[in-house]
């Protein structure tokens, strides 16, 4: 289940904009700024961000598309990041992915049908040396096994 | 009691900000004072989280530390006390160059980082000419920790000698290898060493700006760093007037989006521009046209960081060090499947046995070491019988590895070979770029060719091969021109589990 879209205030969207126009190349410290706000970078952004750094709507949507941080609907109230490089696949991460991704009925990137977790796979973590690892929201959890993802899951709320 | 508490990610995932709140709490328990100092992390990743308790000037290690141990490392009774911690195995056989403050220094103190050698470089360098920083560079030897080993002062010269109204030094902290951290270490644990070596180069080629792009998947070190930045500035160490010299060096942390092309230098000039992470052809060369099209020096996060050491310490001190033309230290990242994995700051030459069972204990499951894949996913994986292989650019070249940003990820007997062929191709086809046709159609290939060879397709092998060639020749960068170096590795090394009858795979 998709979460409710944000509120959008257009008077936001333009504030935010605006303090970052400065910036020599402030594309995308915008659009990170617009997903802090709204969760994700909202389709009602998108002509006032081409307008005011004088690029096309379609320019725009390419750059979104390319990274894979940026969303174009706000994620669930968590997300879970797995680890799925190789340090993680040397301790066993693959089959913790795929056991954790069973028992939560959902493919990568999928939301618990309570809104609570999104679960996306990450390309290394940096914690390459107390693998596997999983990031929840902002918080690293290294050397993780059955017991301690059901620990994060549980503090998730999924 | 002063007691230390490293508040590196990886001590944060093993648990370290329970066991702070544990130390607290016996502490009061007990009524005794305590200070707790947040400190980087020694490196030694399976000792965390590492408390160390000073007496006498002495800091004594207690690790790998739970809550539970909290009142015994108080009273001096706990089992797991390691003795002073400078003289654990780990330690004593570093040399610590590049980081020879994390760990022991509170990283987001400049009163701390100076009086640990910490500014002592940018005061020398202030009084050297541009072509004096240049020069120095170069004769330390240092060549690029990004991944390509290409010498620094050659590239700074490059941006000195350019004539433009404005420069800048791009500091490449996308560290995206598997089994690499190295970055995230030094900026989590001494932030201001990259400030200093950023401010260097600054004033070495003549530019007055920086930027930090620094991946999002690092969240604290994206908050250290930023804080270390403004600290930096109030303290006059940035700005308008850099140690009051009447120089100009300011800098900001910017974060990427997800994308692991975005670590290859040109992809990234293109994100810190706001575009697409497209690589761009070369030349143009980023030290004449880089970030908008100015010069600008990209270099990695140790290449930068090792900067002040080396005008602290004279550029003969660095040179000393090492092997061939692969000139200082080496901060080797030992990680996977390890008995005793971390950071090891080392002369190049030491060999891929050393590291691995020696060091790093063999694997952790106790089972026996089957592979080590060395520089991360477009790495080569090297087999045992390939271990005398010594850590230099040229001589592991020459045994058909790759350093790369010195990740070691080490795997044990049951590591399934195909399948890190299978996801080698699977990585690449999800993080190319696109610009072109053999990455990002050939990646997509590579998967379902190792698929059919998974299933038993004798003539699927050589078409495997073949891709491969095709990849590596006609790649513009190294994303899809080094991925058939993982999987080419594989299939030379671990024959039998690319040959696969019918029946078996049914
Ligand atoms: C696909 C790809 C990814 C790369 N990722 C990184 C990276 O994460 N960090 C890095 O410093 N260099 C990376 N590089 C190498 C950079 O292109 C460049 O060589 C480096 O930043 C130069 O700095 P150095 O000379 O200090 O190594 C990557 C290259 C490629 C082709
Ligand atoms: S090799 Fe791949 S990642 Fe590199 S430029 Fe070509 S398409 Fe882009
Ligand atoms: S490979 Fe998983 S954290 Fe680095």
């Amino acid at each position: 289940m998709a979460l409710p879209d944000p509120v959008i205030d257009e008077g936001e969207i333009a504030r935010i904009v605006e303090d970052h126009l400065h910036l020599e190349g402030p594309l995308l410290p915008i659009l990170h700024a617009l997903q802090e706000a709204y969760g994700c970078v909202p389709a009602a952004s998108h002509g006032p961000v081409a307008t005011a750094l004088n690029i096309t709507r379609a320019e725009l949507h390419g750059v979104i598309s390319f990274y894979h941080d940026f969303r174009d609907a706000p994620a669930g109230r968590h997300v879970l990041k797995i680890c799925r490089a190789e340090a993680c696949q040397s301790v066993g991460g693959t089959a913790l992915a795929e056991a954790t991704l069973t028992k939560l009925g959902l493919d990568w990137h999928g939301t618990t049908a309570n809104g609570a977790v999104t679960v996306e796979p990450v390309y290394c973590l940096g914690l390459c040396a107390c693998a596997p690892a999983v990031m929840l929201d902002d918080r690293v959890v290294g050397r993780v096994d059955a017991a301690r993802m059901d620990a994060v899951l549980a503090e998730a709320g999924a | 009691m002063k007691i230390y508490v490293p508040i590196d990610s990886a001590a944060k995932a093993l648990g370290a900000e329970d066991v702070v709140r544990a130390l607290v709490q016996a502490a009061a328990d007990s009524g005794q004072a305590v200070e707790i100092i947040r400190t980087g992390t020694r490196g030694m990743i399976w000792l965390e989280p590492l408390v160390e308790v000073e007496t006498d000037g002495v800091r004594y290690g207690f690790g790998p530390a739970t809550p539970e141990d909290a009142a015994a490392i108080l009273d001096g009774t706990s089992v797991k006390a390691l003795g002073p911690v400078e003289d654990l195995d780990w330690m004593k056989r570093q040399t610590r160059l590049t980081f020879a403050r994390v760990g022991v220094t509170d990283p987001l103190s400049l009163d701390d980082y100076q009086a640990h050698g910490g500014l002592a470089g940018l005061r020398r360098a202030l009084g050297l000419t541009g072509q004096e920083i240049v020069d120095e560079v170069k004769a330390s030897g240092l060549r690029g920790r990004g991944g390509a080993g290409f010498p620094t002062g050659i590239k700074w010269q490059t941006v000195h000698d350019a004539q433009a109204s404005r420069k800048y030094i791009v500091c490449n902290a996308d560290e995206g290898d598997s089994g690499t951290f190295a970055d995230r270490m030094i900026m989590e644990g001494d932030p201001f060493t990259l400030i200093e070596g950023m401010t260097i180069a600054g004033l070495g080629v003549g530019a007055t700006k920086g930027y930090v792009y620094l991946r999002s998947e690092y969240p604290d070190a994206i908050k250290v760093m930023r804080r270390a930045v403004d600290i930096a500035r109030g303290a006059g160490v940035l700005g308008a007037d850099v140690l009051g010299s009447g120089r100009t060096f300011d800098m900001e942390i910017r974060v990427g989006a997800g994308a692991y092309v975005c670590g290859e230098e040109t992809s990234l000039l293109n994100s810190l521009e706001g575009k697409r992470g497209v690589v761009r052809a070369k030349p143009p060369l980023p030290a004449l046209e880089g970030f908008l099209g100015r010069p600008t020096v990209v270099n990695n996060v140790i290449s930068l960081a090792t900067v002040p050491v080396i005008f602290e310490k004279g550029a003969q001190h660095y040179a000393d060090f090492g092997l061939g033309r692969s000139r200082g230290t080496v901060t080797l990242q030992v990680a996977g499947n390890v008995a005793r994995g971390g950071l090891f700051e080392t002369a190049f030459g030491i060999s891929l046995d050393e590291v691995v069972n020696d060091l790093g204990g063999g694997s952790a499951s106790g089972r026996p070491v089957k592979a080590v894949q060395v520089g991360g996913p477009l790495g080569a994986y090297m087999p045992v019988s390939k271990f005398d292989a010594a850590l230099g650019y040229e001589e592991l070249d020459a045994e058909g590895g790759l350093l790369g940003h010195a990740g070691l990820v080490v795997f044990d007997d049951t590591a399934d070979m195909l399948g890190m062929a299978r996801f080698a191709m699977e990585f690449c086809a999800v993080e190319s770029c696109g610009k072109c046709t053999p990455c990002r159609i050939g990646a997509v290939r590579g998967v379902e060719t190792i698929d059919r060879i998974a299933q038993g397709d004798a003539d699927a092998l050589p078409l495997l091969t073949d891709l491969c060639e095709t990849m590596k020749d006609g790649s513009l960068c190294a994303l899809g021109g080094f991925t058939p170096l993982p999987v080419m590795s594989a299939v030379t090394h671990f024959p039998d589990e690319f040959v696969r009858t019918k029946e078996a795979a049914e």
